[in-house]
């Protein structure tokens, strides 16, 4: 088999599990030290990407180009990545400045049926000479078929592969199996799994993913990502080094970031805990778990409800305005039934 | 007599403009023009009874005399084609693309000084949907810092040229949202959310001040939800002003009159209207033309 490559969204979705406020040193560090670990790109930025600081999805500490300048300084060997989900960012104010400040390679990402969106994106960033991926996220919303034809337009688009995203943690072993077989039957680039852990099984899947023929594994050191964390790469790189399979990348390096670096700012660390396995049953994105604490709290409604009246409603990631209003009706139709329990009770 | 308009452009915005014309005392479709003879609009409008191209421009240029006053619903790309034939056949172009080549109009905030212009462009539903509160917050709180929208609607009712547009879409809604309002940091955000049965139009515009004023807000708020709402009758608000989280927080939802698509497609009435609403205005002021 050929060598997998992996792509480090370590500093990417694990700023969705510290609400954006990862700091320069942090990722200086990270970066000066990853840079030789055998990583394929480094992907940096709000865990929603470029343009996506926002008072919708969580507002950054730093800025776009205090992070990609920061990471750029710092890598030499890996190459860069951002990322970008059109309808946040734009190419003028986003994607092109970040192109000037030495990003190589842009994941341009839509919820999984809607990949005509980023053709823009892809084609300005090939234009640009750099490597684009386009990713389609919520991959567990999609039928197989449907999710293969989306794929077969960001490579009509020019995308140099496609990254599917378990965004809510909501695969099963068989889905991914299924998926990535079909897309790689029907695909002539690269295709890439991005897992999550709500159901405890990231590693697992990301393994699945690799047997049935993925040429990217997407993962974060630590785990360290929205919800209950992402595919731990270093448990994963462990795996594949116990089955023999050569993965070309410092485990050791690994070790010492997860434990030194991202151990220290990560203060609640990576566990699979009630919410977010509600958030996978209900397969809803995992990063809308610190809004739902917030509303949780301001309309003293049970977390686990407010996110499975939003599986109801099939929300999508960039959704999370929908929390309050979920949030404000459960308040209401509870005291509405106290009301009907009220007059209830007197006939 | 009805004043004359042109429409090219026969996807969704188009057809659903074009049944709101036809429903308009003021107006009248003299050509539907599009460029695919096989379009689904096409066919639609030819079922209504409407004459029907597939010259698009050309047709116009071809016979200046039948209309004066042209909607362009194609995309920006081609609007910037269409602008300056438009202008030497001295049409009154009301541009529904995000080209932004004419002039930004939300026909509650500045029809008047639209009237005057050339080219008028409607930004974005997003936009048309939200500069309204946005306007509504700013008069109560001129010194807001920052104000961003979130606009979700169904995948169903983003047609292709939407989709192609994506990037001008999200840009001429940030920068609309800060030329209406004089608030320096805008930012808009555009979700397509495919669920089945389709979501209503949505939008939610968040704002950050230091002591917000909310019954002052919740009063403005209301007072231009109504007076928008004589234009696009779906237009509600659904979520009131609301202090949480430290940002204020109000969104609209906009059902459609179910034109063309269903009426989870409050995007293509929002624009839709505010252009019809612009056309009657000009047709007004030019005595019917």
């Amino acid at each position: 088999m050929k060598k997998l490559k992996f792509f480090d969204s370590t500093l990417r979705d694990g700023s969705h599990a510290i609400k954006h406020s990862l700091s320069k040193q942090t990722i200086a560090d990270y970066c000066a030290k990853m840079d030789n670990a055998g990583m394929d790109a480094i992907i940096v930025g709000h865990g929603n990407g470029l343009g996506a600081s926002s008072l919708q999805t969580g507002l950054s500490t730093l800025s776009d180009a205090d992070m990609l300048i920061t990471a750029r300084e710092h890598l030499r060997k890996t190459s860069l990545g951002a990322f970008l989900i059109p309808g946040y960012g734009t190419i003028r104010d986003d994607l092109a400045p970040a192109i000037d400040m030495g990003v190589d390679l842009v994941c341009v990402a839509a919820h999984c049926t809607e990949a005509n969106v980023t053709r823009q994106h892809i084609e300005y960033v090939k234009s640009k000479n750099k490597s684009a991926f386009g990713v389609l996220m919520m991959y567990h919303m999609a039928e197989t078929q449907v999710l293969v034809n989306e794929a077969l337009k960001m490579q009509d688009y020019g995308a140099d592969g496609v990254i599917i995203m378990d965004s809510a943690g909501a695969s099963t072993p068989e889905l991914v199996s299924k998926t990535i077989r079909s897309l790689k039957r029907s695909l002539a680039i690269d295709v890439g799994f991005h897992p999550h852990n709500n159901l405890g099984l990231a590693v697992g899947n990301a393994y699945v993913a690799y047997e049935n023929g993925a040429d990217i594994i997407d993962a974060t050191v630590k785990g360290f990502g929205a919800g209950a964390g992402n595919c731990q790469l270093e448990a994963f790189i462990a795996l594949l080094q116990k089955l023999g399979i050569e993965t070309g990348v410092d485990l050791y390096a690994l070790f010492d970031v997860g434990d030194q670096i991202i151990e220290p700012v990560w203060a609640g660390g990576k566990s699979i805990n009630s919410i977010s396995i509600v958030s996978g049953m209900s397969g809803v994105f995992s990063s809308f778990v610190p809004h739902v604490k917030a509303a949780s709290a301001q309309f003293n409604v049970d977390e686990k409800d407010i996110f499975i009246e939003l599986g109801n409603r099939k929300v999508v990631g960039g959704q999370e305005d929908m929390v309050v209003d979920v949030a404000m009706n459960l308040a209401q139709r509870r005291k509405n039934n106290l009301v009907e329990d009220m007059i209830s009770s007197l006939q | 007599m009805k004043a004359k308009v042109g429409i090219i452009g026969t996807g969704n915005i188009g057809c659903d403009l074009l049944v709101k014309v036809m429903r308009s005392d003021m107006l009248e479709c003299s050509i539907f023009a599009g460029h695919n003879p096989d379009s689904e609009g096409i066919k639609f409008a030819k079922k209504l009874g409407i004459p029907t191209t597939f010259d698009s421009i050309k047709y116009i240029e071809n016979h200046p005399d039948c209309c004066d006053i042209v909607f362009d619903a194609t995309s920006a790309k081609v609007h910037i084609y269409n602008a300056p034939i438009l202008e030497r056949l001295s049409k009154f172009a009301i541009d529904l693309t995000p080209a932004r080549v004419g002039y930004f109009c939300v026909p509650i905030i500045n029809l008047k000084q639209a009237l005057e212009q050339k080219n008028v462009n409607l930004i974005t539903c997003g936009g048309q949907a939200t500069i309204p509160v946005a306007c509504a917050l700013a008069k109560i709180h001129p010194e807001i810092e920052y104000l961003e929208i979130a606009a979700t609607i169904a995948s169903r009712s983003a047609g292709i040229g939407t989709r192609n547009n994506i990037d001008e879409f999200t840009q001429a809604t940030k920068d609309a949202l800060k030329d209406f309002t004089g608030i320096k940091k805008t930012k808009a955000i555009i979700v397509l959310n495919p669920a089945e049965p389709p979501i209503n139009m949505r939008t939610t515009i968040y704002a950050l001040v230091e002591k917000p004023n909310m019954d002052a807000i919740r009063k403005s708020v209301f007072e231009m939800a109504e007076k928008v709402k004589n234009y696009i009758p779906g237009y509600k608000t659904i979520v009131e002003p609301t202090l949480e989280n430290g940002r204020i927080t109000t969104t609209i939802e906009v059902t459609g009159r179910g034109d063309y698509l269903p009426s989870y497609a409050g995007n293509l009435d929002v624009i839709t209207c505010a252009a019809v609403k612009i056309a009657e205005a000009y047709a007004q002021k030019h005595g019917g033309v």
